[in-house]
């Protein structure tokens, strides 16, 4: 076992699958020479060629769909958005085409490939480089949509991306690529199911559902509340589409309470849809009213770093809503 | 002319006979699609009553069964050159099961054929031309001996889809066929509200790769364009963009009114240049066609239409189950 960082597991991954299957290439704005604006590709270009990790123009909307094509002819793309905030210019290309093809041709064309697009406040960013976007693609039927919270996640959930038979959409918490580190089990082929939730702490007062950086910090959280005698269970939901929605159930019969955290805009994110799910479903199990902690309704994370901090969800603010939510 | 004496050698009379006929058995079901429509027999249609000389000269230029096609919903006789039946389109127009392209999810007109290599197609323009890229890019690749070519209307190439498209294919050489079919029309909007360049070969200047433009109500001239476009794209030699010209001698859909914004003496003048009628003079004229063989083909693609039509009203719908399925790869059901 090694310790490595997030953006290591996802740069393994990609090594990986580079080294394992011809079809497999890289697209994106700066990914060849430079290796990614955020060095996730760093050495490949040196080690596949130019062929295979391609330099695209600055132009989103045909990475997504050079993707697209490329996918239909039989190659994997893994096509990199510099920024997820850039990402609304292949809009149209992934949800209407991408995420519509195996419906729309009754299953005679399927686009196999990987949107990989770092997410997410808290690193001096402003509006245009903290955005967390993963509610408008989780309404999307033909899409998955992924968000890895640690480094052997990172690894397996992308390697598993790459081969599945359909649209994935990965986002990377950019802020935790070097600050979330983990051990890495040097297996040869590390392989983690999409579609599976994961329980990343039991407990038995209430359950917290998060993912990707908000998974980090809650975890952080539960410690301390735990030094207060709050038994938090943290649920790692890493696929948010489709949704596992059994763990997710399951934890909630268990502890009665339920507090979702995501760093994105509170109305109409994802966590209204876990919300949803629980109030339908297991509303005979719940002893609280659920809970949403979310980034607040403004357009996205400011600048300045007040301004910032004011935004973005931390382990304090987390520790403090759990405890508002254990109390009740 | 030059033209005519080099494709003489290269076009057959068997070939050209075979192009007459695919022409003309796309102008007798669109017909008759626009006559069931207004029967009530079905929703929607989109014609391709005006380009079929364009289309068909660009896929008899092209290896079918090898290449690749990436068309747009006026591309009936495109894809009929390709490989789609007359009943399979019939079965798209109702809605009918077992219609190839979606399993009647999609519209009719939304074409998509695995077996002949054409790529699903869906309603938004412009959002193949990345897609045409990407194929070329994946035939590169792959050192495949392969090209693809992929069409639009002109005012569609106002979108940015389509210039990212051309510009990927420009950048990487890719053998890519950019078809742009002209009839000066977007819906109601004209060719000069599109664009401000004279005609749409010119925007090739702005991106790198030759642009041309013929006539494409001559299929002749096209089939040549397309030809020398797609010998050197499989030579290594890079996209090309091809603009035809041609007539848009209906509304632009059975929902639009053209009378709003066209006059009816501009669409009598269509019919003096009506390219199905053209060709089947010039074949006349070169004694490639007899009168009475041309009487034959006019009978047997009534004939041909009369069975597609009943072959596709005496076919059920489709389940109603069939809606909820196939979202993921994993649902698809085979056979
Ligand atoms: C993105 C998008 N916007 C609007 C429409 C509605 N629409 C369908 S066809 C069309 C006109 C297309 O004109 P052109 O590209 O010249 O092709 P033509 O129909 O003349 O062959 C419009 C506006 C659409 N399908 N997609
Ligand atoms: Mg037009």
């Amino acid at each position: 076992m090694a310790e490595v960082t997030l953006i290591e597991g996802i740069r393994q991954a990609m090594d990986e699958e580079l080294a394992r299957d011809e079809r497999v290439f890289i697209v994106g704005e700066d990914v060849g020479p430079r290796g990614g604006v955020f060095r996730a590709t760093e050495g490949l270009y040196e080690k596949y060629g130019g062929s295979r990790v391609v330099d695209s123009p600055l132009a989103e909307l045909s990475i997504v769909g050079m993707g697209i094509g490329a996918a239909l002819y039989g190659l994997r793309p893994i096509c990199e958005i510099q920024f997820a905030d850039f990402i609304h210019p292949a809009f149209n290309q992934i949800v209407n085409e991408a995420a519509k093809m195996c419906y729309r041709s009754n299953g005679a064309w399927t686009v196999p490939m990987v949107i990989r697009a770092p997410y997410g406040g808290g690193i001096g960013g402003g509006l245009y480089h903290s955005q967390s976007v993963e509610a408008f693609f989780t309404h999307v039927p033909g899409l998955k949509v992924v968000v890895p919270s640690n480094p052997r996640d990172a690894k397996g959930l992308l390697k598993s991306a790459v081969r599945d038979p359909n649209p994935v959409i990965y986002f990377e918490p950019k802020k935790g690529y070097r600050l979330i580190k983990g051990e890495l089990p040097e297996e040869d082929d590390l392989l983690v199911p999409i579609g599976q939730a994961s329980i990343s702490r039991q407990g038995k007062d209430l359950s917290v559902f998060a993912y990707g950086m908000m998974h980090y910090y809650t975890l952080q959280a539960a410690e301390i509340v735990a030094e207060e005698g709050i038994d938090v269970e943290v649920v790692d939901l890493r696929t948010l589409l489709p949704i596992d929605e059994q763990t997710i159930l399951k934890s909630v019969e268990k502890t009665g309470k339920a507090l979702i955290v995501y760093e994105g805009n509170l109305t109409g994110g994802y966590g209204a849809e876990i919300s949803a799910i629980l109030a339908e479903k297991a509303f005979v199990s719940l002893d609280a009213p659920i809970r949403r902690l979310a980034g607040p309704d403004v357009p996205a994370a400011p600048f300045s770093h007040p301004l910032q901090d004011w935004f973005m969800l931390d382990v304090s603010k987390i520790a403090a809503g759990i405890r508002s939510m254990a109390e009740y | 002319m030059e033209v005519r004496e080099k494709i003489q050698t290269e076009l057959t009379h068997e070939l050209m006979l075979e192009m007459y006929w695919i022409m003309l058995l796309s102008r007798r079901i669109d017909e008759r699609a626009w006559l069931l429509h207004r029967q009530g027999k079905f929703p929607f249609h989109i014609s391709g009553i005006g380009h079929e000389a364009a289309q068909v000269g660009a896929a008899f230029a092209l290896k079918r069964g090898k290449d690749w096609l990436v068309p747009y919903y006026r591309d009936l006789a495109m894809v009929l050159a390709f490989g789609l039946t007359p009943a399979e389109f019939a079965l798209g127009l109702m809605g009918k099961k077992g219609e190839p392209s979606s399993g009647a999810r999609q519209m009719p007109s939304h074409w998509g054929l695995r077996r002949a290599n054409i790529i699903s197609t869906s309603s938004p323009v412009g959002t193949q031309t990345p897609h045409a890229a990407g194929i070329g890019f994946a035939i590169k690749y792959r050192g495949d001996d392969a090209i693809v070519l992929t069409s639009i209307g002109e005012g569609s190439t106002s979108q940015g889809e389509w210039y990212e498209g051309v510009n990927w294919a420009a950048i990487h050489q890719l053998p890519v066929i950019f078809l742009v079919e002209n009839n000066e029309y977007a819906i109601s909007v004209p060719r000069s509200k599109q664009m401000a360049v004279s005609n749409v070969a010119e925007k090739a200047n702005g991106l790198g790769l030759p642009g041309i433009t013929v006539n494409g109500l001559d299929v002749i001239e096209v089939y040549d364009a397309v030809k020398s476009a797609a010998d050197r794209a499989r030579a290594g030699g890079g996209p090309t963009l091809i603009e035809a010209t041609v007539l848009r001698m209906t509304p632009h859909s059975s929902d639009d009114d053209d009378r709003m914004y066209r006059s009816r003496e501009e669409i009598e003048e269509m019919k003096q240049k009506d390219p199905v009628n053209a060709f089947r003079d010039y074949l006349i004229q070169q004694n490639i066609i007899t009168e009475a063989a041309q009487e034959k083909f006019q009978s047997r693609a009534k004939e041909e239409v009369n069975a597609a039509i009943k072959f596709a009203e005496d076919t059920p719908y489709p389940d109603v189950e069939d809606a909820s399925y196939p979202v993921y790869a994993e649902d698809i059901r085979h056979g």
